[in-house]
């Protein structure tokens, strides 16, 4: 497939994790912030290729992952109403509430149903008008403009009996809490290429000049990975700390500016807590006021939940690049995909899934 | 890709992931033409692939591999 085959060309591949062990003089810890990415590098062995002191450690980036216990538990709550279809991406279907996950409210009667898009959840309240249906809209900015596209089309078009439970999160302020933290390793970033396409990289270049760390925003086959850590080896041996785009085919400074449009029309930015993390202060989207009337929280009048996660879990530590998967006492044990106790063994693209999918056996 | 539908808000393609054709909306993408390619997220073209910024990187690229081959870099 074109743009995508000649990013896994193994030659390329091996000549970048070269250079990289040339330039290196000393160690370098990098971190790439996105799921999509952490999953990339697990599966080709990536950290594998590189010399032994350039240490990958896995960011936040996996929005199913950071969706907090209280939300997917009022998720399940609101798909076993009566007359309610509740519509959501698949990977949020196995994500453990505190006492089920919505396949098990499925099974249990409720009408539970995976759509490809928010706009398909909006044709089926079309087609179903007596009943309510509801989008469970989780993600990170890569996908807020076509959740923000769905609520502006229901309002447009008068769709009364669609809403959205809003589980919307923010990469750079999650960012900055890492560079703030006193305990922080990371000393540069793989910036995520899909966020990027839609908000372009001016907030990047801010968290670069505060914080004097390199930015490389980057694709998600192993040859753009590749390029994206040899690109902030070479700023890091030089002293640099620039934002640079090597996902060119995809992400422009000024990003998309039609989908920001939206989201910002639909959207507005508050604080916001993330599973294993707690609350990041302005790292969230919420609804507009103008749209109640399609938020789900109100629609249903859920009041508001606390649940308490499982202390064993050190979620909060592997997220922020400060412990590894296999440093937790449960990991592989009390806690694996099949039955996770936190965050991110629960996706395929959370750091603990990854790491059980690929690396468990090296 | 193809385009199907004129109105520009509601402009949606016909795009081929491999041999499965799926209809995508266009609505945040409304420079492109028939034969682009698109990357697409969760049902919208999010971005057109510029393809001379990609075959200007692939040279690089290639130029890397092709020395590494010969033996004149790492």
């Amino acid at each position: 497939m074109r743009y995508v085959d000649e990013y896994r060309d193994p030659q390329i591949a091996h000549a970048l994790a070269g250079k990289v062990a040339c330039m290196a003089t000393r160690p370098w810890v990098l971190m790439e912030v996105c799921g999509g990415q952490t999953h990339t590098l697990m599966r080709y062995g990536i950290g594998d290729l590189l010399p032994k002191g350039i240490e990958l450690v896995h960011g936040p980036g996996c929005p199913v992952c950071v969706t907090p216990l209280e939300l997917i538990d009022q998720a399940i709550h609101i798909a076993g109403l009566p007359g309610v279809i509740f519509t959501s991406y698949g990977d949020m279907l196995r994500v453990p509430g505190s006492h089920c996950d919505l396949f098990q409210a499925r099974a249990r009667g409720a009408d539970v149903r995976v759509v490809y898009s928010p706009m398909d959840a909006l044709n089926i309240a079309r087609e179903n008008p007596a009943k309510k249906i509801v989008f469970f809209g989780v993600g990170f900015e890569t996908t807020a403009p076509a959740n923000a596209m769905a609520v502006w089309e229901a309002r447009r078009q008068g769709i009364a009996n669609f809403s959205m439970l809003v589980s919307h999160v923010l990469v750079p302020p999650a960012m900055r809490l890492i560079l703030e933290s006193p305990k922080n390793r990371v000393q540069g970033f793989i910036g995520p290429g899909h966020v990027c396409t839609i908000m372009g990289f001016r907030e990047y270049q801010e968290l670069a000049d505060e914080f004097h760390v390199p930015i490389v925003v980057a694709g998600f086959e192993p040859v753009d990975l590749l390029e994206a850590i040899s690109m902030l080896v070479a700023q890091l041996e030089e002293g640099r700390a620039e934002v640079e785009n090597q996902y060119s085919r995809s992400v422009e400074y000024k990003g998309n500016i039609a989908a920001q449009r939206v989201m910002r029309d639909v959207f507005t930015v508050a604080d916001r807590k993330w599973r294993g993390i707690g609350e990041i202060a302005q790292s969230g989207l919420v609804l507009r006021k103008e749209f109640a009337a399609h938020n789900a929280e109100r629609v249903f009048q859920l009041e508001s939940l606390f649940v308490e996660e499982p202390k064993e879990c050190i979620s909060a530590l592997v997220l922020q690049g400060l412990k590894k998967p296999v440093d937790c006492p449960a990991f592989g044990k009390r806690c694996t995909p099949m039955s996770p106790l936190g965050a991110p063994m629960v996706s395929a693209e959370g750091a603990c899934a990854a790491w059980y999918q690929y690396k468990r056996h090296a | 890709m193809n385009i199907l539908g004129d109105d520009p808000a509601f402009r949606s393609g016909s795009v081929d992931f491999c041999g499965v054709r799926k209809t995508i909306n266009l609505a945040f993408t409304p420079e492109v033409q028939p034969g682009d390619f698109v990357l697409v997220h969760v049902g919208f073209a999010i971005s057109r692939i510029d393809g001379e910024e990609a075959a200007r990187t692939f040279k690089y690229l290639e130029h890397i591999g092709a020395l590494a081959e010969e033996g004149l870099a790492p």
